[in-house]
């Protein structure tokens, strides 16, 4: 075994689960014990987190309407992506120095954001 | 908290799987070698992903098998240090707090990054948050098993597996000894910490916050 790129890409919580629920559906051959376990010990894990109510598209709106902070790092946004935040406290908890970064609208704005396309169980968007 | 690595392998092919595809013989193989198994500085091994490429087959003159370096990518469980994950507490013990996320158990929240001030109830074997109210007053928030617990990474522990070597002379007959389990370290620890605002029982901070939520959506 050579490592060549021991992170080649980081993956949202979403693409995960949506690569195992393929997985999942393929028949496994007999001898693929430990892949079967990991594939459905993971996917009961983030079925209980908030990627369970994503979708592509939501993710892709989310990452296209937070550009426009200009201020936030990718690893930030992934963060937000996998641990949703809907009180300014879960913004400060992943943006470093963020009264310097962000204005209070700012972090209001961002979690508007997050509760329409990232748990979009909290956020009733039937009149859009 | 996933990645992709890349990694590259030799796989071996039984003629008997000589009319299967390439790629399909080494995406199983490469699951049985590695599917959750933790690779040293790499993390937890979920699954196979996808093959970048196949270099030239060689067969060797013993089996028959063919034998081929394979260059692919892997869905790794190797969250970022300083990142955020959310958990079930386990257990607690006086030195601190096990959380698991079901697929991966090795975490740890040592008792210096418990919310302060904490102690450790030892009739209910669970840590309290002793949160300062009015006064003197303090009000005990209790960190029972089974509870989801938001927790920062601060730290990562790889131990590399090696060979356990031939028996002390003592010890030899005493596999089932509790004493030797401190010799099966986890190839991978994630240390946790949760003292910070907004981290811990998620229901400590969402209860606090309600009130100014509601006078905010109500202008909106």
């Amino acid at each position: 075994m050579e490592i060549l790129n021991p992170k080649y890409q980081v993956l949202s919580n979403l693409e995960v689960l949506m690569a195992l629920r393929e997985i999942k559906d393929q028949k496994l051959s007999q001898g693929a014990r430990n892949l079967a376990t990991i594939t459905y010990e993971t996917i009961q894990y983030l079925e209980n987190t908030p990627c369970k109510d994503q979708s592509e598209i939501n993710l892709l709106k989310f990452i296209t309407e937070v550009k426009q902070f200009n201020k936030l790092t990718k690893s930030e946004v992934l963060s937000m992506v996998n641990e949703p935040p809907s009180l300014p406290l879960h913004i400060q908890l992943i943006v470093e120095d963020l009264e310097e970064r962000l204005t209070e609208s700012q972090v209001d704005e961002l979690i508007q954001l997050s509760k329409k396309y990232l748990i979009p169980s909290t956020h009733d968007s039937r009149h859009e | 908290m996933f990645v992709l690595a890349e990694l590259k392998s030799t796989v071996k092919v039984h003629p008997s799987l000589f009319s299967k595809g390439l790629s399909d013989v080494a995406k199983f193989e490469l699951n049985k070698k590695l599917a959750n198994k933790v690779l040293h500085k790499i993390g937890l091994m979920i699954s196979f992903r996808e093959v970048v490429s196949f270099q030239d087959s060689s067969i060797l003159p013993v089996d028959g098998s063919s034998h081929t370096d394979v260059i692919f990518r892997y869905i790794v469980f190797r969250p970022e240090i300083g990142s955020l994950l959310t958990g079930k507490i386990k257990s607690c013990a006086r030195d601190g707090i096990y959380v698991t996320l079901g697929f991966f158990d090795d975490i740890f929240i040592p008792k210096d990054e418990l919310q302060h001030p904490s102690r450790f109830e030892e009739a209910e074997q669970a840590w309290v948050w002793e949160y300062p109210v009015e006064g003197d007053e303090k009000h005990d928030l209790f960190m029972d098993v089974g509870e989801t617990v938001k927790f920062r990474i601060i730290d990562e522990e790889f131990v590399e597996s090696e060979p356990s070597g031939p028996p002390d002379n003592e010890t030899s007959s005493s596999s089932t000894n509790p004493s030797t389990d401190h010799n099966s370290r986890p190839p991978y620890k994630i240390i946790g910490a949760i003292n910070e605002s907004g981290l811990g029982i998620e229901s400590w901070w969402t209860q606090n916050e309600v009130v100014d939520d509601d006078d905010e959506d109500d202008d909106g």
